[in-house]
């Protein structure tokens, strides 16, 4: 159905503030950065899935019908890599992140411009890195590197890819840093620590991981470098390392970096299911406080990663036990959506849909780590598909549902206009739909008994993977819906207004899209967040 | 409400850009004890104290990051949220040290080879 672009006046916003290419690469306009973000993480998300793409027809078969041993350990390689460090990280702080929090705040800008900017070009050359690695042969150690096979044996290029993870390290620090500052240092008049939304809240605990996190895994990366290529001895017996020693330093960071993934997607969450039952989110204290202890609690479980690693009975137990914990604050969160739903009048827009498709998801995904956080039955489950189908359903499932949940919500805002409900609706439903029948028989796989990473398998193994297969090309087809509908809707989308939701946020209170400076004048807060019943924000002169 | 005019936002804290100078002296300063301490460290590698060698190395080398974090990185004449950033930062590689080094410590208690 192509109508003719309906009739609107245009305004000075920041989209069409400056022309031409110079404009947007040496922008420091927050919002740009996010758009550049948007389109960059796009693009490696479809690589990522392309990847995916191969390693479900590779196992539609027992013996593998698409590549040998060798070059299926480069595709989930380069498929894990891809996804975690430069689509799932990046995701939602970087681009809603970016554009929302000085919107927020009630601020022009981010505190650091320029860095900002400094942190988009730092990630576009890790990512340059990572694709010149990927068009010269791969790597082939798994997205983890664990040596010493990936510091001695590994015929892969390890050092390029390690690098160009190291290099995109310094865009999430940077990125961290910025929202910090900018939450400590930029709030409106009026807008207090307790009347942030919890978007902010969010975003807040994913910086303090960045920041305190990525270092590690940066410096890992270079000790692995060094030992590569200098030989120096950290983690390979051979030069007097201890290979423990890289597993305990990767997941230091890696573990926290999930919350990196799906803190910012329960900031989103917050927002969309506070908006669409308009009403104050249930516990608005305690989400934002649960945001803060599974920052800090993140850090102190990795070692559930180690239980088979001959990491000591000892420490195993306690490591246990502390990842138990964690669930504490997530589940608090899930228990105060779900409160906040309980006799609100619930409008199932789309990003209504994706944030129920989240909670289920993720809680599936929460519960079955604690699973994996057994010290007994993970000596069965590790390494086994129990574990790719959990993360999945945490990270694709829970993260990617609601940086969906986000984009639908905040879409209207960035461009200013509206994208098919009917066709936005139904793509929920085929993504929620092909998500579950991917993932689902992996759990069952991998109780069975099938290990991950591997090029074949049993044949007794093959109507659970065919299943999964089969899902994983309704989910491809349901990720490829937005990203037609939401591009035609840049041209062709209903005007949106400022406010199409009835949301209370600051960035509700500015067009759409907003004007390069947010807002004409900076507004001050006189209330608490989420005041759906009476008018929050007083403009003054 | 004058306070709150639409201009005063769009720099981060700009009274802490008026901050300390520093005077030229304490870089001097601070300098010199770098080159010591280095000399110093040199001086005390020639002396075998057995066990103790790490953690003299350890302890002038910690003397000497404080001096660059403190006064070169203006930490000493910071906010009090970038002291806590930085006592944090530290915090969690004492974290991270520690927890890690736990593991090593205990691994040998069921004397299980590798348990
Ligand atoms: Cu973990």
């Amino acid at each position: 159905m192509i109508t003719a672009p309906p009739p609107v006046e245009v305004e000075k916003n920041y989209i069409n503030a400056e022309h031409g290419l110079k404009s947007w690469l040496l922008t420091q306009d927050h919002k740009l950065i996010a758009l550049l973000y948007l389109i960059s993480v796009t693009a490696f998300f479809f690589i990522g899935g392309l990847f995916a793409v191969f390693i479900r027809l590779q196992l539609a078969t027992p013996t593998g019908a698409m590549f040998d041993s060798n070059t299926y350990n480069k595709v989930f390689t380069m498929h894990g890599i891809i996804m975690v460090f430069f689509f799932l990280i990046p995701s939602i702080p970087a681009t809603l992140g970016n554009f929302l929090i000085p919107l927020m705040v009630g601020a022009k800008d981010l505190a650091f411009p320029r860095i900002n900017l400094l942190s988009w070009y730092i990630y576009i050359a890790g990512g340059l890195f990572t694709l010149w690695v990927l068009f010269n042969g791969g790597v082939d150690t798994g997205w983890t590197f664990y040596t010493p096979f990936s510091s001695s044996y590994s015929n892969g290029y390890v050092i390029a890819a390690g690098l160009g993870i190291f290099i995109n390290g310094f865009s999430s620090i940077l990125t961290g840093l910025n929202f910090i500052v900018t939450i400590h240092r930029m709030r409106a008049p009026g807008l207090t620590w307790f009347r942030l939304p919890l978007f902010v809240w969010a975003h807040y605990a994913t910086s303090v991981i960045m920041i305190l996190g990525t270092p590690v895994i940066a410096v890992t990366l270079f000790l692995l470098v060094l030992e590569r290529g200098l030989h120096i001895g950290f983690f390979d017996p051979a030069y007097g390392g201890d290979p423990v020693l890289f597993q305990h330093l990767f997941w230091f960071y890696s573990h926290p970096a999930v919350y990196i993934m799906i803190l910012p997607s329960m900031g989103v969450v917050s927002e969309v299911i506070s908006t669409f039952c308009s009403k104050k989110p249930f516990g608005y204290t305690f989400i934002a406080f649960s945001s803060v202890a599974i920052a800090v609690f993140g850090f102190l479980v990795w070692g559930h990663h180690l239980f088979v690693s001959s990491q000591s009975v000892y420490a195993g137990m306690v490591f246990s036990v502390l990842s138990y914990i964690v669930a504490i604050p997530s589940a608090i969160k899930v228990f105060n959506w779900t409160a906040t739903m309980y006799k609100g009048s619930v409008r199932l827009t789309t990003p209504m849909l994706y944030s129920l498709g989240f909670i289920g998801l993720f809680t599936i995904g929460g519960l079955t780590g604690l699973f994996l956080a057994c010290l007994g039955m993970d000596v069965h489950l590790t390494d086994t598909y129990f574990v790719i189908a959990h993360f999945h359903y945490v990270m694709v499932g829970g993260a990617i549902m609601g940086y969906l949940a986000g984009v639908h919500f905040w879409w209207p805002k960035m461009f200013g206009r509206m994208y098919p409900e009917g066709w936005s609706k139904l793509s929920a439903v085929i993504i929620f739909v092909g998500f579950n029948l991917t993932f689902f028989p992996q759990f069952i796989l991998g109780y069975m008994g099938m290990p991950r990473r591997y090029a074949a398998y049993p044949a007794e193994f093959q109507v659970l993977n065919v299943l999964s297969s089969a899902g994983a090309s309704i989910l491809g087809l349901g990720y490829l819906i937005p990203f037609v509908y939401l591009i035609w809707s840049l041209k062709y989308g209903k005007p949106a207004g400022p406010n199409p939701w009835g949301a209370t946020g600051l960035e509700w209170q500015t067009a759409s899209p907003p004007p390069t400076e947010n807002f004409e004048i900076t507004p001050v807060v006189t209330t608490e967040a989420y005041e759906y019943s009476t008018e929050e924000v007083v403009h003054v002169g | 409400m004058a306070a709150h005019d639409a201009h005063g936002h769009s720099e981060v804290g700009a009274h802490t850009q008026e901050a300390h100078i520093v005077p030229k002296r304490v870089y001097f300063l601070v300098f010199i004890a770098l080159i010591i301490l280095t000399w110093v460290t040199a001086l005390v590698s020639r002396i075998d104290m057995g066990p103790w060698n790490i953690f003299v190395a350890l302890f002038i080398a910690i003397i000497k990051a404080s001096l660059v974090v403190f006064f070169f990185m203006h930490v000493w004449y910071g906010t009090r949220l970038t002291k806590m950033i930085v006592a944090s930062g530290l915090f969690w590689l004492i974290l991270l040290l520690f927890i890690t080094m736990a593991d090593l410590w205990t691994r040998n208690w069921m004397g299980v080879p590798g348990r």
